[in-house]
C-alpha cells in the first residue's frame, strides 16, 4: 500500500530531515512511528502524501508513485486521510461542513450525498448532535474527532495520524485513541506517529524507530516491546515508559 | 476678520443655471461616491489577487506581487494620477494617445484606476499578511483533502484571511474615498471641487468647506457601519474575531 524507497530530504542546502529511509505499510496494516522530537517522523509522514517533497528516493503509494511530476497530487491526495496534530478543522466553515467540502468540491458528490456521509461519520464518532457548530465551540478531543471523520468522510484506502493526540488534555486522549482503535480494528491501513504506547502495544501491527532522520529500528510490535534490537530505541523506550 | 457668514448661500441659485449651491455640492459628493466606490472595486480586485501572488511558493508569483506593491505604494497618490493622466497618451501610439485624451470623462476614469491601483497595493500587503498568520497547518489540511491550490485559496484560507484583515481593510476603504480629493488636480469636479467653485463664485469659503467636511463625514460614518456591521456578520462563532 505505501512503500518508501531509500528517502533523503533536506531542509534547506544544509540540514537532512531524512536519511536513507525505507519502509512500507501492507494493505490493513496499522504501523506506528515513534522517537524523539524533530527525529523526522512527522517529515516522513507528511511526504508520504506529498505536503513535503522529497529530494531522493521514492514513495509509492497504491502503485502511484508519490515524487513524480506527472502524478496528480489532489487527486491521490484525496485518497489517503491525514489528521494533524492540531486538528485543522476550518474555523468559517461549520462542523458539517468541515465534512462535505472535500466530497463536494474535490470528489463531486452531491450535497444531499455528501451530508448524508457527514452525518453517518459525525454519529460513528459520537459527535452528531454538534453537525451544526464551529470548530472554535468544541473542545479539543472532540475537533480531533471531527477531523478523523473529515478524513473518513473522503474514503481513504489508508489514514496518516500526525501526533493526533499531543495537543490535547490529558482526558481527551482516550476518546480520540478509541476513534482509532476502532478504526485499525477494521482493518483500515494506518500509520500513526504517536509516543502513545499503549495504542502501539494494543493495535500496532509494526513499530518504527527513528532517530535523527534515520528509521533506527522497524520490527514487529512483541519485538519492538520485547527487545528493541538498537540502544537508541532502548533509552528512548525507557524514558517513556518509566512515568 | 471681516467675515459675512451667510448660512442660505446654499439656496441660492448658482451660476450655470443647473440649480441651487447645495444641489452643485452635492452633484460633487454624488461624483465622489462613484469614484470611490469604482476605486475600490479595483483595488480590491487587484489587491486580492496581487495579496495571494505574494503567499504562493512560486518565486516568480513573488517577484511579481513585489514589484506591483513597490511600483505603486512609493510614489505619491498625486504622482501617479498626472502620470496617468498627462505622462501615459504622450508615450502611447500617436492615435491611443489621442483616443484616450479625447475620451469622454477620461478625468473620472483615470482617477478611479490611478486611485483604484494605488490602493491596491495596500489591500495586497494586509490581505499577504492575514494569510501569512494563518496556522501553516490549515494550508496543510486542505491540500492533503485533496483541494488544489487555487481551491484551498478560494474555499479554505481566502474567507478566513478577509475576516481577520476586516477592521484595516475598513480604514483602506476610507482612504479610498478620501483620496478621491486628489482627483481635482485633472480636473475631476467632485466634492472637493465643487466645495472649491461655490467658494470662488460666492466668496463664502467657509459655508462650502464646511458643507464639504460634513458631507465627507457623513459618507465615512456610513461606510464604517456598514463595515463594522458585515464583519459582525461574518464572524465566526468562538474565533478570534468574533465577540
Amino acid at each position: 500500500m505505501i512503500e518508501i524507497n531509500h528517502v533523503n530530504k533536506w531542509y534547506g542546502p544544509t540540514f537532512q530531515a531524512l536519511k536513507d529511509c525505507t519502509t512500507k505499510v501492507a494493505k490493513g496494516e496499522v504501523v506506528v512511528v515513534c522517537g524523539p522530537s524533530g527525529s523526522g517522523k512527522s517529515t516522513l509522514i507528511k511526504c508520504v502524501n506529498a505536503l513535503e517533497p522529497i529530494q531522493e528516493g521514492e514513495i509509492i503509494l497504491d502503485g502511484i508513485k508519490v515524487n513524480d511530476p506527472k502524478t496528480d497530487l489532489p487527486k491521490l491526495r484525496a485518497r489517503v486521510g491525514m489528521v494533524f496534530q492540531h486538528f485543522e478543522l476550518f474555523p468559517h466553515l461549520k462542523i458539517i461542513e468541515n465534512l462535505c467540502l472535500g466530497q463536494e468540491k474535490v470528489l463531486g458528490r452531491s450535497h444531499d450525498e455528501a451530508m448524508a456521509k457527514g452525518a453517518k461519520l459525525l454519529d460513528r464518532v459520537g459527535l452528531k448532535d454538534h453537525a451544526n457548530k464551529y470548530p472554535a465551540e468544541l473542545s479539543g478531543g472532540q475537533q480531533q474527532r471531527v477531523a478523523i471523520a473529515r478524513a473518513l468522510a473522503m474514503d481513504p484506502i489508508a489514514m496518516l495520524f500526525d501526533e493526533p493526540t499531543s495537543a490535547l488534555d490529558p482526558e481527551m486522549i482516550s476518546e480520540v485513541l478509541d476513534v482509532m482503535v476502532d478504526l485499525a480494528r477494521e482493518g483500515m491501513t494506518m500509520m500513526v506517529v504517536t509516543h502513545e504506547m499503549g495504542f502501539a502495544r494494543k493495535v500496532a501491527h509494526r513499530v518504527i524507530f527513528m532517530d535523527q532522520g534515520e528509521i533506527v529500528e522497524d520490527a514487529q510490535k512483541d519485538d519492538f516491546f520485547g527487545k528493541p534490537r538498537s540502544d537508541r530505541a532502548q533509552k528512548f523506550l525507557s524514558k517513556i515508559l518509566s512515568h | 476678520m471681516n467675515y459675512n457668514w451667510n448660512w442660505s448661500i446654499f439656496f441660492e441659485p448658482a451660476p450655470g443655471g443647473t440649480g441651487t449651491y447645495f444641489h452643485m455640492l452635492l452633484t460633487g459628493l454624488w461624483l465622489t461616491i462613484q469614484t470611490g466606490i469604482f476605486a475600490w472595486i479595483i483595488a480590491l480586485i487587484f489587491g486580492s489577487i496581487v495579496g495571494v501572488l505574494r503567499t504562493l511558493p512560486s518565486k516568480t508569483a513573488y517577484w511579481i506581487g513585489f514589484a506591483w506593491v513597490e511600483f505603486f505604494r512609493n510614489m505619491p497618490l498625486l504622482v501617479q494620477l498626472f502620470l496617468w493622466f498627462f505622462v501615459l497618451p504622450e508615450l502611447l501610439p500617436r492615435s491611443w494617445g489621442l483616443w484616450l485624451k479625447q475620451m469622454p470623462n477620461a478625468p473620472f476614469y483615470t482617477a478611479a484606476i490611478g486611485i483604484g491601483l494605488f490602493m491596491s497595493a495596500r489591500v495586497a500587503v494586509q490581505l499577504g499578511a492575514g494569510i501569512a498568520s494563518l496556522p501553516r497547518g490549515q494550508k496543510q489540511a486542505a491540500t492533503a483533502l485533496g483541494l488544489t491550490t487555487l481551491q484551498g485559496y478560494r474555499y479554505v484560507l481566502l474567507p478566513i484571511a478577509f475576516r481577520i484583515i476586516m477592521p484595516p481593510l475598513t480604514s483602506e476603504f476610507l482612504n479610498t474615498i478620501k483620496n478621491t480629493a486628489v482627483a481635482i488636480t485633472i480636473g475631476l469636479i467632485e466634492l472637493t471641487g465643487q466645495a472649491r467653485s461655490m467658494q470662488e463664485f460666492s466668496f463664502q469659503v467657509f459655508e462650502a468647506f464646511t458643507a464639504a467636511t460634513v458631507m465627507y463625514l457623513l459618507i465615512n460614518i456610513i461606510v464604517v457601519t456598514g463595515m463594522r456591521f458585515l464583519e459582525r456578520s461574518l464572524a465566526i462563532p468562538g474565533y478570534i474575531t468574533g465577540k
